[in-house]
């Protein structure tokens, strides 16, 4: 019993460390690209402000058409929203991992019960119209 | 309050990103230390410090609460900290809750919600501190549903040293309370911590560390579950998220390893501060709005 759990509790845990490692690369890579890309943004002092960055009108991807162009283009923001997408499905993917882990491991109540948090979870991206 | 758009004025994107960074290493290491996610300390500094809009705050707190989850519960899994199965058994209730309350919203009014759920708190952070000398491991439980389930479990205790066992009981008005903290997040938008940890700790009987490392390895889900919205209505700035996510991951990789080491009343303590914190904002919200 306690050898099986200690495989799920392994599996989850990686699969976890996977998600956050990549996301945060993709993160990195997408911020300097934009300071790559706008000099402006980049000096200590002067009179470029964020607030230029941080508005209600400030354009950014969101939605899967506009963030693919912004991605095919090389734009900074793209990839960082991309890195950000990456980092919400990882939850997502660790509850995966735990239905196939409690499968694999012959624990059907608990397959049961982790199968029923996925089914609610995608749901739930639908209903929210993504 | 004061006015800091006179300083702020001059602070470019570069100065933005690194200084939003470094707070938000605080904000990942209390959160992930109590269990209730980065956001109480993203939405007061983007509003309050940046002037940044409230949508867009709520965007990245979002976004905060799933890096401290995974962040931390990458080490806490694996140090078997967290109680997995009863995590994921208390799952049930808590995304059931979430979907329930997207279909809530409109027909409950919000400041009387504020004010409910600010009693609701008020009233579990004194539940919590009362429990801070009757924090002993139960040997034995009769709750057919911990059993059934096998939602027992133990513990490496570092700041002890020793090898803790516990039995979970309360696995019914556990599953009430974790559909309420789903509820609640979905209708005000709260880290739903706040009412996780409360449920495990007083309800159910676990450790207060694996009750908030256990909150910490939900909340990540329950946040998921609202992620898309915040996605599609545009609320999830790049060059917010990108510090925040950098910083909160840092600052919970760091805190899971404190949690290890400090004692279970340490936790308790600083989590009861927060909750006072949290409860008190929501019943001004829901008074004075």
């Amino acid at each position: 019993m306690e050898e099986k759990v200690r495989k799920v509790e392994l599996a989850i845990s990686l699969v976890l460390r996977i998600g956050v490692v990549i996301s945060v690369v993709v993160i990195a890579v997408g911020l300097g690209l934009m300071f790559a890309h706008h000099p402006a943004y980049l000096p200590i002092r002067g009179h470029f402000s964020y607030k230029e960055l941080t508005s209600k009108s400030t354009p950014f991807p969101h939605s899967f058409a506009s963030l693919g162009h912004s991605i095919v283009q090389g734009d900074g923001r793209g990839i960082v929203v991309l890195g950000v997408l990456i980092l919400i499905l990882t939850p997502v993917l660790r509850v995966v991992a735990g239905v196939v882990s409690f499968l694999y491991e012959k624990d059907p109540p608990m397959a049961l019960v982790t199968f029923y948090v996925l089914v609610v979870l995608v749901g739930s991206f639908f209903l929210a119209g993504v | 309050m004061y006015d800091c758009t006179y300083i702020l004025g001059s602070v470019t994107p570069l100065d933005f990103v690194v200084s939003l960074a470094l707070i938000s290493v605080a904000a990942g290491l209390l959160g992930s230390l109590v269990g209730l996610g980065g956001g109480v300390v993203i939405v007061p500094v983007l509003t309050l410090l940046y002037h940044v809009d409230i949508r867009l705050a709520i965007g990245a707190s979002i976004v905060s609460v799933i890096a401290t989850s995974s962040g931390a519960a990458a080490a806490y899994v694996r140090e078997r900290m967290t109680n997995l199965r009863a995590g994921m058994f208390l799952e049930i209730a808590t995304t059931t809750g979430a979907v329930s309350g997207a279909y809530l919203t409109t027909l409950l009014p919000t400041r009387f919600l504020f004010v409910f759920f600010g009693l609701v708190l008020g009233y579990s952070s004194l539940a919590t501190f009362r429990r801070r000398h009757a924090d002993v491991p139960l040997t034995v439980s009769n709750d057919r549903i911990a059993n059934y389930f096998n939602l027992h479990g133990s513990y490496y205790d570092q700041a002890e040293q020793r090898e803790i066992s516990y039995k979970v009981v309360g696995t019914k008005p556990g599953l009430a309370l974790m559909y309420a903290a789903g509820l609640a997040s979905a209708l005000l938008g709260i880290g739903s911590g706040a009412l996780k940890v409360p449920a495990m700790d007083s309800a159910m009987h676990l450790p207060m560390k694996v009750s908030s490392a256990t909150s910490n390895f939900m909340i990540g889900v329950t946040a998921a579950a609202s992620a898309g919205v915040y996605f599609i209505r545009g609320q999830i700035d790049p060059i917010i998220a990108a510090p925040v996510v950098a910083g909160v991951l840092l600052g919970a990789t760091f805190g899971a390893r404190v949690l290890g080491r400090v004692t279970s009343k340490t936790v308790r303590i600083v989590f009861v501060v927060v909750l006072v914190v949290i409860s008190l904002e929501m019943l001004q919200k829901g008074i004075f709005p």
